[in-house]
C-alpha cells in the first residue's frame, strides 16, 4: 500500500513538472512584435471570429487597417527558417502549425494566403526588436519564459 | 427630431447604422423624447463614398504590340498565363478587325465593372458582389468554384484557378477552386494610390492609352474626358452600364 502511494505521488509529482508539460503541449513560437494587449489567451481562443470579422470588413468594406489582418498575424509571428528566411506553411515550425497540428485542425487560409510575409512587411516588424535597448530586452525576456 | 441625410441619401441601412454607431451621439430631452444626431462620414480608411471607379481606354493610342498593362497586372497581382486555356487572364489584348473596311483595332479587355453584373446576378452564394464604390468582386471566402459568373460574364472576364497556387502576393490571395478576374487593384484604391497597375504601366510607356479615376466626381479626369469627347460602352445593346469605357473603336 505505501509502494502505490509513493508510485502515486511521483506520478503526480512528473505530470505537473514543467519538463513534462512542455513535451506534452506545443511549443509556440514567441512573435516578433509587441504582445497583444487583450493576452495570448483571449487571441487563442478568439482568433477565428476575429479573423472573419475582419476579413469581411477589408472585403466588403474596404478596410485595411483592421484589428486581425492575416497579413499583420503572418509578419509578426514569422518563424525563421533555416535559409534566415520565414518558414512557409508547409514547415512544422510554423506558428500557425504548432498549435493547429497539436489539435488536429486543418486550416484553410493559406490555400489563397501567402503563409509568409512579404519582404516588406517582414523588414517592418523586424526594426522594432532593434528599435531601442528596452523594446530588445522585452522581446529577450519573453523568448525566455 | 433632425436627421441631416448620408451621402447615401434616405437610404439608412441597418449595417450602416451599425457601422456609425460609434459617431452616433443620443440626447434624451424628456422620458420618451430622444434626439438623435448622426456623425459625418464613414471612417476615412474605408472605401469613397459615392464614388464610382471607372477606367477609359483609348484604343486608338493602343499600339498592336504593346502588352505593358497585360503583364504589369501579372506582376502585380502574381497570376501567370502560360497559354493554356485553363490558364488565368485577368486581362488581355483583343484585336478588332471591321470587315467592310479591314480597318484594325488593337485593345485591353478586362473585367468591365459593370454597374447591373450579371455575374452577380447568377452567383449562388454572393461571392460575386459589387463594392458601393462599383468595383466587382469575387470574395473568395464564400466562392464554391460553380462558374456560372464564368458563363454568365459576356466580356470573358473571369478565369478559374485550376491548380494550387503558393507564394502569392500578399495584396492579392488567390488559390485552387476559386474564381477571379480584374479587381481594378483594389488595395492600391484603398491604399490611396488613386491609379492601377496597367494606367501606371501603360503611362510609363508613353502610350497614354489608359486612365482611371472616379467617374462621378465632375471635377475628375476622366468624368470631365467622357462627358467632353465621345467614348462606347462594349456590348452597350446588353444595358448593363460600365465602369470601363473605350474611344476610338
Amino acid at each position: 500500500m505505501k509502494k502505490l502511494l509513493v508510485s502515486v505521488l511521483m506520478l503526480a509529482a512528473l505530470l505537473v513538472s514543467p519538463s513534462f508539460a512542455q513535451g506534452l503541449l506545443p511549443n509556440i513560437p514567441t512573435a516578433l512584435g509587441e504582445p497583444h494587449p487583450e493576452g495570448n489567451e483571449y487571441w487563442r481562443i478568439n482568433h477565428p471570429a476575429l479573423l472573419s470579422h475582419s476579413r469581411d470588413q477589408t472585403v466588403i468594406d474596404g478596410l485595411r487597417d483592421v484589428d486581425a489582418s492575416i497579413k499583420t498575424c503572418v509578419a509578426c509571428h514569422a518563424v525563421e527558417g533555416p535559409d534566415a528566411a520565414p518558414v512557409t506553411i508547409e514547415s512544422p515550425d510554423h506558428t500557425c502549425r504548432t498549435c493547429h497540428d497539436f489539435v488536429a485542425v486543418k486550416i484553410d487560409c493559406f490555400q489563397c494566403h501567402n503563409s509568409r510575409p512579404e519582404e516588406a512587411d517582414w523588414s517592418a516588424v523586424l526594426p522594432s526588436l532593434g528599435g531601442t535597448p528596452d523594446t530588445l530586452r522585452a522581446y529577450l525576456e519573453r523568448i525566455s519564459q | 427630431m433632425i436627421i441631416p441625410t448620408t451621402e447615401k441619401g434616405a437610404e439608412i441601412s441597418r449595417r450602416d447604422l451599425l457601422k456609425k454607431g460609434g459617431a452616433m451621439a443620443t440626447v434624451t430631452l424628456a422620458p420618451g423624447v430622444t434626439l438623435m444626431a448622426f456623425g459625418g462620414k464613414a471612417s476615412a480608411d474605408g472605401l469613397k463614398q459615392g464614388a464610382r471607379w471607372g477606367l477609359l481606354i483609348d484604343a486608338g493610342k493602343c499600339p498592336e504590340d504593346c502588352s505593358a498593362c497585360v503583364s504589369a497586372c501579372s506582376t502585380e497581382h502574381g497570376w501567370e498565363n502560360n497559354g493554356l486555356d485553363t490558364d488565368p487572364q485577368w486581362i488581355r489584348k483583343v484585336t478588332l478587325r471591321e470587315k467592310s473596311t479591314g480597318r484594325e483595332n488593337s485593345l485591353p479587355v478586362m473585367c468591365q465593372h459593370c454597374d447591373e453584373p450579371p455575374c452577380v446576378d447568377v452567383c449562388p452564394t454572393g461571392a460575386s458582389f459589387k463594392r458601393e464604390d462599383g468595383i466587382v468582386l469575387v470574395n473568395r471566402h464564400t466562392c464554391i468554384g460553380c462558374r456560372y459568373c464564368m458563363m454568365a460574364c459576356p466580356f470573358k472576364a473571369r478565369s478559374f484557378v485550376h491548380e494550387p497556387v503558393t507564394d502569392q502576393r500578399t495584396t492579392t490571395p488567390r488559390g485552387n477552386g476559386t474564381v477571379e478576374g480584374c479587381n481594378m487593384c483594389v488595395h492600391k484604391i484603398d491604399r490611396g494610390d488613386g491609379t492601377t497597375a496597367c494606367v501606371e504601366a501603360c503611362q510609363a510607356t508613353g502610350n497614354n492609352a489608359m486612365m482611371f479615376g472616379d467617374l462621378n466626381d465632375p471635377e475628375s479626369d476622366i468624368a470631365k474626358a467622357v462627358s467632353t469627347y465621345a467614348s462606347v460602352e462594349l456590348r452597350a445593346d446588353l444595358g448593363l452600364n460600365l465602369g470601363v469605357r473605350y474611344q476610338n473603336i
